[in-house]
């Protein structure tokens, strides 16, 4: 693939979930262009920025639904992808990384059975081979002791300890697309910047693109390279992450506004008045 | 101790267990809080700071150990309180989807507290809470299923308040909301305390969070304050311990390092 050709397209995605008091939009026609970037999507809960990474890999809830006017992952027209095509695609493609480790680990495999499993799915070599490889990914994540954590079970885990193992596991197939629903919200504030700084080393190391959903401006303004920021299912503005602090639509300033600040001085905080125009 | 003290601790220890799988919680903690004031108590998973707000509110397990002494406006905090003491100081918990009976209707959460420390006009109270935390008397007959968050918090908040005490403590009151939700939430506990004189002990991971609300606070780590300085300190960025600096860095976000990946063409 050359570098330059986008590696996501999504043009007018829609989810809408049947309930049983009719069908609800959780995302309305979205639409971005994802390269080999850092791209974040924020908004507060119910703004439908989970739903649109969920959308990506297929994995909605069984009364959900996807539609959109083109969506492809690098060439592939997911939209048409048959289910075979798609699980083909998830894992080995696109890779997804969520919030909380412990619910994400098998709690009844060690870790490193976990690991090994993903080597032999994806790379198809023998045990011997993927447990080497199993312990260099260890290794690879800044785990101390490969050894020790390897024979671990997930509860014996700290939450940063678990994200690092959830970020080997995932990155074992080299996926070329990363989504990372919260991945760092369960995790104490000093730990979380070291998580991220690994995830920001393992995606340069291989190339990779990453969509990172979250409710933290902050955090990924400062992380990525370029934000969608979502309202009621919809994208209401689409900037730089440099350029956050000049943001112009009146619910990204009034985010930015209500948050208190460390060199604040304490006087009470501007909320944040929902205009009904922004919901057109 | 001083008499403009609200809350006192000194050398306050918590051990959880007993002999060789003794976990000691909290390490000789001392810190006090002045009447009408706002103090924080700031650090991560582990450290401690939930404990010593438990040990405050009473809320430790029976089998856990506690030295040290904690006094209330000069009246000794001991596990076992009087009535009177405990209508002093209440508590607002981080989970509003936890702390509320789901089965109960809000009428019934309110006035709860209330029947139980014998006040009188009991309705009165009620409608008078809800207005105090901006929700109107049509709230009453509701059950927590049927609040957002922010409204489920704001009833927690009422709770705490209908029995008029001195002293909330806050246990992460904000951490489970978003942030537009946060200010309001925010902004309602400041008006709050200044309306009714409270004394807030506030446990939060979020130093900005600590610094908009509080006028002093300690940093703790593994059990122990590191360090405990007035939010001026704080604001200014001048933080002393090596551990408390770290946490002020890692809240001004993510330093990047040059990737060198670019977006794609539009």
């Amino acid at each position: 693939m050359k570098r330059r050709d986008p590696l996501l397209v999504v043009d007018g995605l829609r989810v809408t979930f049947d309930t049983p008091r009719g069908p609800v939009a959780a995302v309305r026609d979205v639409s971005f262009v994802l390269g080999r970037e850092k791209l974040g999507i924020v908004g507060e809960s119910g703004s439908g920025k989970s739903q649109t990474g969920r959308a990506l890999l297929g994995l909605l809830a069984r009364n959900g639904r996807a539609a959109a006017r083109r969506l492809t992952f690098d060439g592939v027209d997911l939209l048409r992808a048959g289910e075979a095509e798609r699980r083909a695609l998830r894992g080995r493609r696109i890779a997804m990384i969520l919030q909380d480790p412990k619910f994400s680990l098998n709690p009844v495999m060690t870790v490193g059975e976990q690991i090994v499993e993903a080597f032999r799915v994806h790379a198809n070599v023998s045990r011997r081979e993927a447990r080497l490889r199993a312990l260099a990914m260890l290794e690879a994540v800044h785990i101390r002791e490969p050894g020790h954590v390897f024979d671990a079970w997930p509860h014996e885990l700290s939450g940063g300890m678990g994200q690092r193992v959830m970020i080997a596991i995932m990155m074992v197939p080299e996926p070329d697309l990363l989504i990372a629903d919260e991945p760092t919200s369960a995790l104490d504030v000093t730990v979380r910047l070291q998580v991220l700084a690994l995830l920001d080393d393992m995606l340069a190391r291989r190339g990779a693109a990453l969509i990172f959903i979250s409710h933290d401006l902050g955090l990924v303004g400062s992380f990525c390279d370029r934000v969608l920021v979502m309202y009621a299912g919809r994208v209401v503005e689409t900037l730089r992450a440099d350029e956050l602090q000049s943001a112009r639509h009146p619910y990204t300033r009034g985010l930015l506004a209500c948050q208190p600040r460390v060199d604040g001085d304490g006087s009470d905080l501007p909320t944040l008045n929902r205009d009904p125009a922004w919901l057109r | 101790m001083s008499r403009a003290s609200a809350i006192e601790v000194a050398g306050l220890d918590v051990v959880f267990g007993r002999g060789r799988r003794a976990f000691r919680a909290v390490r000789d903690a001392s810190f006090s809080v002045t009447a009408g004031g706002s103090f924080g108590l700031v650090g991560e998973s582990g450290s401690g700071k939930t404990t010593v707000l438990r040990a405050l509110a009473g809320l430790l397990p029976p089998a856990a150990g506690i030295r040290g002494e904690m006094r209330l406006g000069g009246d000794p905090l001991r596990p076992a309180r009087s009535r009177a003491l405990r209508r002093r100081l209440q508590m607002v918990f981080q989970d509003p989807y936890g702390s509320l009976h789901p089965r109960h209707t809000v009428d019934r959460i309110l006035g709860e507290p209330a029947r139980i420390h014998g006040l009188d006009s009991i309705d009165h109270r009620i409608v008078d809470a809800l207005a105090d935390v901006g929700l109107d008397a049509s709230f009453r007959f509701r059950f927590p299923h049927q609040l957002s968050g922010g409204q489920r918090q704001r009833i927690a908040i009422a709770r705490a308040l209908i029995i008029e005490p001195a002293i909330v403590l806050l246990d992460e009151p904000t951490s489970a909301l978003d942030v537009s939700v946060q200010a309001e939430i925010l902004n309602l506990l400041q008006r709050l305390r200044r309306e009714h004189a409270l004394t807030f002990v506030l446990v939060s991971h979020d130093l900005a969070v600590v610094s908009h609300m509080c006028e002093a606070l300690a940093v703790m780590r593994a059990g122990e304050i590191i360090e405990m300085v007035g939010v001026e300190a704080l604001r200014a960025h001048a933080l002393q311990h090596e551990y408390s600096r770290e946490l002020l860095q890692a809240a001004q976000g993510y330093r990047s390092t040059p990737a060198g990946m670019a977006p794609a063409e539009q």
